[in-house]
């Protein structure tokens, strides 16, 4: 089926645009760029009708990439239906934001460098869902965090971007250390990464073994997907142009995490421990990252916020054995979530740049596409039924109080708050009254197509694309439950939620502001994302930086170990004006250095003669 | 006729590429001194021959064998020191790193070095002949002879043409690498008068020594004699401060053959010399503890000195520090994936670090400075050069689908094998790798153009052919790494072998000693 040409397509057009793209009109770099991305999802799709059931994975070897001893390692593709949701979704969603780019970048500087590095990041992004074994996937998995830091640091004279490109590259490498320390483990213990072999003998492995695997991956899936603790980098990621942000930090490359862990079930399975971990992390992370949302004032901050709450549900869903639930709410999330990210840079570029919520106010008349369009994703991802997000969010819900109820009960308070969050930054940017200075206008066609595709996604793509249906042979079955009064509590909430942000924001606009007057203490921890960043800077990064100065480098090395040997560097300096004259001679001083050199190796053989012949006799 | 004059040269094709610097070094004597053309010319075209000469080793290398190309002559007979030179999968790699890299810091030198031009190329193809004699000598006394013979030029090119505290460093490098070959040169010779004593026969052969039967007391003794010899030169942590310093002080080529190929003599001698001379030693628990705790100590301590440099170059020499760290932990780790992939990670070195330190070289020549404040913002003026340090960055850091990934990945998969903490603390390295070239890729290629480099010209056609080939083996190795695991297979498991003797049959892997040993075919 030539699936190699699925990622090979965008690499192409990377190397075309990253090359020459310097001298090429913006035409022809949107031809390249976009071209390359749309015929790869048309590839995605000829190959999806040309394999038919998919009732067992499909799988092409290219070659052997690295034998040594027992590992053996391919560069395998294979497809089954979890990889063709990510496909459709990865190269899908791709497709248009690439799209929306050329309205959104007409403007900026770097276009080629631009659309060359997401170009590349489809590349790296669809290695990792086509990986047929740990290893490959590891290489998408690091290439898209490349990416990342390259889109992230794209406005690199900015030091806050290049800054926050560090602190995601940084970070993630702290979850790749378990991710590759999971590699070697598996290697060890189920001497292959071929998911097919791992998968195969995962069962008969210890559960000591697959738990310590599966909670590695699981750091691993924390730094990508932005979980608790390690999800620190995300929200800075937004210093990133807006298409990156609905790109690669909300739609693909944060769900990397819950897709690997998904794809990883038959270890998780025979792991409940580690299981029970990823429920935790992600129903905590859900639950924290939304009450931070609720205190933010940009825009696009209050999305990245809501971004880790998601990630959380899926990671809950994946946690309690509704792994297919939480692949469906990664396709919903993709929906509503890139819209909400692309709808607020349509707001962006109406403002020139403004992103504050503060100076934004009654846009709805300005820019009523991008209003009616991002209307559409804040239903659905407050969870208003029949919209995309109710659906996938209620079944994780569901899954969580089969698991455990607290879980549910905390799932539900953080539905109403992400209703809140959500609404009040509609509320604040289309309501209201104008509160800033520029001249707002509507976005071009070229943008608002995109949102509009996406706005038909996020309402319809709850019943259109039942996932779980469509994934229910890959992955073990959970009881059926349907409860109606647990829906029904759900949707309250969001309800509840929409309503206390229309109270608080459209109906009695001072009351916000005397609320956070009133709980002052609480609202500023809040609004100042609970210190987590002071918190980490002065508890792992300063001491880092002061320790190695003053301790190794100022310390050991200049004062204990050249220190030791001052003697000798004191009557170096001594030899070295000595060594000096003999500059001027090479040739001689060379002479001079064979004649030492023999001197000493006469003197040692002698020595050593005498020391153990002698010895010996 | 035809055939047998091409047979002949195959015959001495290693002496041929051992010589050819030191036969270009005569010639170039008689250039005069008037015509710094001429020597330049003289001095790339001669070490470009040299690489060329040396192609032929690779088409011609049989992986199925061991030591090839070998020739034997007499030497000096009394002593029983004969001409043995051979190389196998580690040597061949090595003298291809040597052969490219030498040609290449040749090249990086033309417009970089102005005074004694003469003298420089005469040193630096001096240098070239005894670092290729280093990784092809059979007879220990030859090898320690071109061991010795690398100490004298390099004590020269940071001496003469290096930076303000030249002397310093240039003392500071000869004193500690004295101080460790004269410890090696008891231990070679602990070794002679053993074989002495069982044989009654004079040999510095290194296949006779292997027969030596040797107490586990002088195993000991002599493990640690080599010990303080290579340890100095890879550098181990606590004897790398002196590289620092020499880095610094050293022109450009001069920092990039210390650290790509230089430092190798250190890793090289442990693999070709302590293991197998001293196997029961070297698999002393105590002294593999040790070893790997020093290497760990140099990963994570040379990251984070890194981390605190203000000066560009001596941030790069920091960073060797921990790269060699991995190497050394491979060795130690005394099993086959670690050992391959200390040898690949040895590589890797040389050509990323070398890419670092030219690249240091590309602003020096520019700007006269090598403190990192003084940079910034030349994504702005130099776009090629900032792609090229870039691509040099990620394979250092161990980026896939690079080279140093490759090396990384099968060093930490042989400590792992051993003892989980190793792996560990080896991957707290890599996570540390990253952040300190990162901090140097933003504080100098990133942020606001300093008025001071908005005039900075961007790579010339010269520099960006020192690259390309360089970034090209990069990604071979990093895509394709198979050739150099095969080219491998056979050294690695004739040193693992002879440390661990039946550790392939122990751990059912397949035997590459073994004639009929079937490639293991994964069903798919």
């Amino acid at each position: 089926m030539q699936l190699w040409l699925i990622p090979i397509l965008p690499l192409a057009g990377f190397l075309i645009n990253g090359l020459f793209g310097r001298r090429f009109s913006k035409g022809l770099i949107n031809a390249v760029a976009i071209g390359s991305v749309v015929l790869s999802f048309a590839w995605v799709l000829k190959t999806i009708f040309g394999l038919g059931e998919l009732s067992a994975p499909y799988t092409e070897h290219y070659f052997t990439w690295i034998q040594s001893g027992i590992v053996n390692i391919g560069c395998d593709f294979a497809v089954d239906r979890l990889t063709v949701v990510m496909l459709l979704v990865v190269t899908g969603i791709g497709s248009l934001i690439h799209i929306y780019s050329i309205g959104y970048m007409a403007h900026e500087g770097g276009y080629y460098r631009f659309f060359a590095f997401l170009n590349l990041f489809m590349f790296f992004m669809l290695v990792l869902v086509l990986a047929a074994n740990y290893l490959v996937l590891f290489v998408g998995w690091e290439g898209v965090g490349l990416c990342s830091y390259l889109l992230i640091g794209f406005y690199f004279d900015k030091k806050f971007a290049t800054d926050a490109g560090n602190k995601a590259f940084i970070v993630n490498r702290i979850g790749d250390f378990g991710f590759s320390l999971a590699i070697f483990y598996m290697v060890k213990n189920l001497g292959s990464l071929d998911f097919a072999t791992v998968f195969q003998r995962a069962p008969g492995a210890s559960e000591a073994v697959l738990t310590t695997i599966g909670l590695l991956l699981l750091l691993g899936a924390c730094g990508k997907s932005a979980q608790l603790p390690l999800y620190v980098w995300l929200p800075d990621a937004m210093a990133g142009p807006t298409p990156v942000s609905a790109l690669i930090h909300a739609a693909t490359m944060v769900t990397a995490g819950v897709y690997m862990t998904a794809r990883s079930w038959p270890i998780y399975t025979h792991a409940p421990a580690a299981m029970d971990t990823i429920a935790i992390v992600g129903i905590a992370t859900a639950f924290f990252a939304a009450t931070i949302g609720l205190a933010q004032n940009d825009i696009k901050k209050v999305f990245a916020y809501s971004t880790v709450s998601q990630l959380g549900y899926m990671f809950v869903g994946v946690g309690c054995g509704a792994f297919s639930a939480g692949i469906w709410h990664l396709v919903t999330h993709a929906f509503f979530k890139a819209l909400l990210f692309l709808g607020s840079g349509s707001v962006i570029h109406a403002l020139a740049g403004e992103q504050d919520l503060r100076h934004m106010g009654g846009l709805r008349k300005k820019t009523p596409w991008t209003f009616l369009t991002m209307m559409c994703a804040a239903v659905a991802i407050a969870g208003i039924p029949p919209f995309s997000g109710f659906y996938s969010k209620d079944a994780i819900l569901l899954a969580a109080h089969q698991h455990a109820p607290w879980m549910y009960w905390l799932g539900v308070v953080t539905a109403g708050m992400t209703a809140f969050y959500v609404f009040r930054a509609m509320f604040l940017a289309f309501f209201g009254d104008y509160r800033g200075h520029e001249h707002a206008h509507e976005s071009p066609p070229v943008m608002i197509a995109p949102l509009a595709i996406l706005a038909l996604l996020s309402l319809v793509g709850g019943f259109l694309f039942n996932v779980p249906h469509f994934l229910a042979a890959l992955f073990p079955a959970l009881a059926e439950s349907e409860d109606v009064s647990l829906m029904a509590i759900s949707v309250a909430a969001g309800l509840a939620g929409v309503a206390l942000a229309w109270l608080m924001y459209v109906a009695r606009p001072g009351m916000a502001d005397s609320l956070a007057a009133g709980l002052r203490g609480l609202y500023t921890w809040v609004y100042n994302k609970y210190y987590v960043d002071e918190l980490y800077d002065a508890a792992v990064v300063k001491p880092v930086v002061n320790g190695s100065r003053v301790v190794l480098w100022k310390g050991v090395d200049a004062g204990l170990i050249d220190g030791s040997v001052n003697g000798v560097g004191a009557r170096a300096r001594n030899l070295g004006s000595v060594l000096r004259l003999m500059q001027s001679g090479s040739i001689r001083s060379y002479a001079t250095w064979v004649l030492f050199g023999s001197v000493v190796l006469i003197v040692a053989m002698v020595a050593v003669e005498i020391s153990l012949v002698g010895g010996a006799r | 006729m035809r055939d047998y004059s091409l047979f002949s040269f195959m015959d001495h094709i290693l002496s041929i590429v051992l010589f050819t610097p030191l036969a270009g070094l005569l010639v170039l004597l008689f250039i005069p001194s008037s015509k710094p053309r001429a020597i330049k010319l003289w001095a790339n075209a001669i070490s470009l021959a040299g690489f060329l000469v040396s192609l032929p080793l690779v088409f011609n290398f049989d992986h199925t064998r061991d030591f090839q190309f070998v020739e034997k002559a007499a030497w000096i007979p009394t002593l029983g020191a004969t001409y043995h030179i051979g190389i196998d999968g580690l040597g061949l790699l090595l003298v291809m790193l040597t052969t490219l890299l030498g040609f290449l810091s040749i090249l990086s030198s033309w417009s970089a070095v102005h005074e004694r031009l003469k003298e420089y190329y005469a040193f630096f193809l001096l240098l070239q002949t005894g670092m290729l004699g280093v990784f092809m000598a059979l007879d220990l006394l030859l090898f320690f002879v071109f061991w010795e013979t690398v100490l004298v030029p390099m004590y020269f090119i940071i001496g003469i043409w290096g930076g303000p505290r030249r002397v310093y460093a240039a003392i500071k490098f000869m004193i500690y690498t004295l101080i460790g070959s004269v410890l090696m040169l008891l231990g070679i010779l602990t070794l002679y008068f053993q074989h002495y004593r069982q044989f009654q026969l004079y040999s510095f052969d290194y296949a006779d020594l292997m027969h030596t039967q040797l107490s586990p007391a002088v195993q000991w003794w002599v493990f640690w004699a080599f010990f303080v010899g290579f340890a100095v030169k890879v550098p181990m942590w606590p004897f790398h401060t002196w590289l620092p310093d020499a880095h610094v002080e050293a022109p450009t080529a001069g920092s990039v053959i210390l650290a790509s190929v230089l430092l190798k003599m250190g890793t090289y001698g442990f693999l070709r010399f302590s293991l197998p001379l001293v196997p029961d030693a070297s698999r002393n628990q105590t002294v593999v503890g040790i070893m790997v705790f020093l290497s760990i100590v140099g990963i994570v301590y040379g990251a984070l000195a890194s981390l605190m440099q203000k000066d560009w170059k001596k941030l790069v020499a920091y960073s060797s520090v921990s790269h060699l760290g991995f190497c050394t932990l491979g060795i130690f780790a005394l099993n086959p994936a670690g050992m391959s992939g200390s040898i690949i990670q040895q590589i890797n070195h040389g050509i990323s670090t070398g890419m670092l330190f030219l690249i240091v070289g590309v602003v020096y020549e520019r700007r006269h400075t090598r403190e990192i404040a003084e940079y910034g913002g030349l994504l702005k003026v130099m776009p090629i050069f900032t792609l090229v340090f870039g691509l040099a960055a990620l394979s250092s850091m161990g980026m896939p689908p690079l080279n140093g990934f490759i090396g990384e990945l099968t060093i930490l998969g042989g400590a792992y094998q051993e003892k989980v903490m190793w792996a560990f603390w080896a991957a707290v390295g890599i996570a540390l790798g990253a952040a300190y070239l990162l901090w140097l890729f933003q504080r100098t290629m990133l942020g606001e153009v300093n008025e001071k480099n908005r005039t900075l010209k961007d790579l010339n056609w010269r520099e960006i052919a020192i690259f390309a080939p360089l970034i090209v083996w990069a990604f071979w190795i990093g895509l394709n790494p198979q050739p150099y695991f095969r080219v491998l297979d056979r050294p690695v498991a004739q040193i693992v072998e002879r440390v661990r003797p039946g550790y392939y049959a122990a751990h059912r892997l397949p035997n590459p000693l073994e004639p009929a040993a079937p490639q293991t075919q994964a069903a798919r």
